[in-house]
């Protein structure tokens, strides 16, 4: 790493560690239902809306109630985006008379969406209205994003009160968290976007007079329209030209903010984050990085908190960072390095692998973007991840393997994460031959039996269905890149979509029914195949008697507990996964260096 | 379920105003008076007329231009309509002949120069749309473009460096040229000779 890099590594951790303290504190209050001590005029239109929905605020939930209530919210999200998809040609603000989406593309979009996942088969510039980009997407941005946090929010009491039958109203906290924290900082957020260079605008695409003329080649189509092929079968190109350019334009800033705040990553464009008119300056790209792992690092915080020790929460955040320096780290390492089949062709191998990065950027900026949005379960990409090198490449793959704990998504990293800190109690107590307690509960079988459950379906999903897709023709058909790299699309796509990452080796063409369909249900069960047992371990920590601690409790605020931690979490991580990552980007890595 | 559905039917309802029309519609407002020429796609616009945005790059072929990224968009390179990258992986051949053919490209344009080429010159970027080149790669195309322009080198070569950007803060991203507006600057500097 060059110093350069080193020096932009320490200024965001120092800049987030400063932001996350009075964030974490700030969620916990309004958690607590204390917004209007921040925000005098909330509390009005807060009670209105409650009259309006029918919800009584100081009546709370069981985990079941409250599990239930989230999944009808979700599902709610999930047909609108659908229905949207589906009819958007005959709704208003399509000024480019974008037509309605195939059936499986929109149920992809539409689950892909309200799981916080994000990941996108389509390409928005050329598919979507206007209509569905704001009041589908954006709208599913904000709510995945609460879906996320209330969830955690509803752990962390579990941990912190004790023989109670209810953990919260899960209408009340998704309002709290969407106006008092979401709403308010995307506001702010998107006019300095703006600011930048990112567009917000209704207009119709712009058509410009290009200075030069662009020669290139299409395919040769006859009198049917059909490309026509030479006698090996190959299409027959011939050559075209243009000198006209078209800009296209969108509210894209009102989106973009709470795609990246809410750890969502879905891009107004094909091309995300490495957009300029999503990410118009090296500025916007730091802040974007910093947005992606602020609520994250903030939940930490409210967590630690909550439970009334902060050092329970600072050992959790200590642990996230020490993880995301080490593959940060690696992934600017790789990335520094040229790519050595190049090193005949008369280039200039010192500026690293700069294919599908953008030069306003560069190299550290890119490998960190791509660390944090694979280590959260963000997803926007502001470089081609399937252009980085090998080992590059391995990095993003990896961090998702990690399941998306190391601050990970708004909320879901978190929870993951207190499900692994349980785990790693459990395993600390078989090793010491004593019950296993974590912040003053009992932690016994039917919590261990959530815990395994939460942890374990996301890799089952990958592995089965990376399995399934290798194995058939529609599967294999999707891949761009031969070899192991191939491999690797397959693997990673559906390493994404289980952990609700939403980022791609794009070079996969995953707009078939085939990866529609089942990347489709592979997000929708990684996320609430998750929550439903985070939120049934919540109602049974709830209902427990808290416990003082005694001689035999191990202490979780300590460095003993981080690294106990850091094991488990890796542990789990690389016994899932080596066989297939051997598979994938090492083999590559090896191919790659041999001819050295 | 009764109990579950008004209320997350009407939330629902509620809460999409807010996040999906309301909030969008601030958004623009505010920026359509704080930052018209952002909030519009930040247009160049020459006697009138536009030619193009500073953020969006432009395919630019002619040797007496200087050239920008290789795109990977298709058909054509620097489609604003599908932003995108090659996507090709490090071992996958196609990148290595892709490479040759633009290092070819480069070495034609300009026989005299024995310089090695910045790499960003020869690779896809990760939009199509990259609308900058580094300092290196716009100095390596300093003696075509003067040579072809009938311009002294130093002449260029101060042009280049009045385009250049540092690190913005000293800090965040990398040096680099905007090749839209070094050009029409190059054309505008062409037109003013006597």
């Amino acid at each position: 790493m060059t110093a350069h890099a080193w020096l932009l590594l320490v200024v965001y951790l120092v800049v987030l560690l400063i932001l996350a303290k009075p964030l974490g504190m700030y969620i916990a209050h309004v958690m607590e239902g204390n917004a209007s001590i921040f925000l005098p005029f909330g509390s009005k239109t807060e009670s209105l809306l409650y009259q309006l929905c029918g919800i009584k605020p100081d009546v709370e939930m069981s985990w079941l109630r409250y599990a239930l209530a989230i999944l009808l919210f979700n599902a709610l999200g999930a047909l609108t985006v659908y229905a949207l998809q589906r009819l958007q040609l005959w709704l208003p603000l399509n000024p480019q008379a974008m037509a309605n989406v195939s059936p499986d593309s929109s149920f992809n979009t539409a689950l892909s969406f309200a799981t916080n996942t994000d990941w996108q088969g389509y390409a928005g510039e050329s598919t979507m209205s206007y209509l569905t980009q704001m009041s589908g997407l954006t709208v599913q941005n904000f709510f995945s994003a609460a879906t996320g946090i209330v969830v955690v929010i509803a752990l962390i009491r579990g941990f912190a009160r004790h023989t109670a039958k209810s953990i919260g109203n899960a209408w009340v906290d998704l309002t709290r968290i969407t106006m008092y924290v979401l709403l308010p900082i995307s506001l702010v957020y998107a006019v300095f976007l703006v600011g930048q260079g990112t567009i917000q605008n209704f207009d119709a695409y712009k058509n410009v007079t290009t200075l030069d003329i662009a020669h290139y080649d299409v395919p040769k189509l006859d009198a049917s329209g059909q490309p026509v092929k030479d006698a090996q079968g190959n299409t027959v190109m011939e050559p075209a030209t243009t000198q006209t350019e078209t800009l296209p334009m969108g509210p894209v800033a009102s989106q973009e903010a709470i795609k990246m705040l809410g750890t969502n990553g879905g891009g107004f464009f094909n091309a995300n984050s490495a957009h300029p008119y999503e990410n118009p300056t090296p500025l916007t790209n730091f802040v974007q990085m910093l947005s992606i792992f602020l609520i994250p690092a903030a939940l930490c915080l409210s967590f630690g908190r909550m439970v009334g020790d902060m050092r329970q929460g600072w050992v959790i955040l200590i642990t996230m960072t020490v993880l995301f320096l080490v593959m940060a780290f690696l992934a600017i390492h790789f990335e520094q390095q040229a790519n050595p089949l190049f090193a005949h062709l008369g280039v200039d191998m010192g500026a690293g692998n700069m294919e599908g990065k953008e030069v306003r950027f560069g190299i550290a900026d890119s490998g960190l973007f791509a660390t944090i949005t694979t280590l959260a379960s963000c997803g926007a990409v502001n470089a081609m991840h399937d252009s980085f090198m090998p080992m590059g490449g391995f990095v993003p793959l990896w961090d998702m393997m990690l399941g998306e704990v190391v601050f990970g998504g708004v909320g879901s990293g978190l929870y993951g994460m207190l499900v692994f800190a349980v785990m790693a109690v459990f395993i600390a107590g078989l090793m010491i031959g004593r019950t296993p307690e974590y912040l003053g509960k009992k932690i016994e079988s039917f919590e261990m039996k959530m815990v395994s459950i939460a942890i374990l379906v996301t890799p089952l999903i990958v592995l089965v269905g990376t399995a399934t897709a290798v194995m058939s023709a529609d599967g294999v058909a999707g891949i761009a890149n031969p070899g192991a790299h191939g491999f690797s699309e397959i693997l990673y796509a559906f390493t994404s979509a289980a952990n609700n990452n939403g980022s791609a080796f794009a070079g996969l063409s995953a707009n078939t029914p085939f990866y529609n369909v089942l990347l489709g249900i592979a997000v929708w069960f990684g996320r609430f195949g998750v929550i439903v047992p985070v939120l049934a371990l919540a109602g049974s920590l709830a209902a427990k008697k808290r416990i003082a601690p005694g001689a035999g409790t191990m202490p979780t605020h300590g460095p003993l507990f981080a690294v106990l931690l850091i094991g488990t979490v890796v542990l789990v991580g690389a016994l899932n996964y080596v066989p297939a990552l051997a598979l994938g980007p090492v083999v590559e890595h090896l191919m790659l260096f041999s001819g050295h | 379920m009764k109990y579950l559905l008004r209320p997350a039917l009407s939330l629902f309802v509620l809460l999409s105003v807010i996040t999906g029309i309301v909030y969008p519609l601030v958004v623009t407002g505010i920026s359509r008076v704080l930052f018209p020429d952002d909030a519009a796609g930040s247009l160049i616009t020459v006697a009138g007329k536009p030619v193009g945005s500073r953020l969006i790059g432009q395919n630019f072929a002619n040797p007496k231009y200087f050239w920008g990224r290789p795109s990977a968009t298709s058909p054509q390179p620097y489609n604003g309509m599908a932003s995108s990258g090659s996507n090709l992986g490090s071992l996958n051949p196609a990148l290595v002949d892709a490479i040759k053919g633009r290092v070819a490209a480069l070495k034609a344009a300009d026989l005299y120069n024995g310089g090695s080429i910045p790499l960003d010159l020869v690779t896809a970027s990760g939009s199509g749309l990259d609308p900058h080149i580094s300092p290196a790669a716009a100095v390596y195309q300093e003696a075509r473009v003067a040579r072809i322009r009938g311009l002294t080198p130093d002449a260029v070569h101060a042009l280049v460096e009045k385009y250049t950007e540092g690190r913005q803060w000293g800090l965040f991203g990398d040096p680099r040229v905007n090749v839209l507006e070094l050009n029409l600057a190059l054309d505008r500097l062409v037109n003013q000779r006597p």
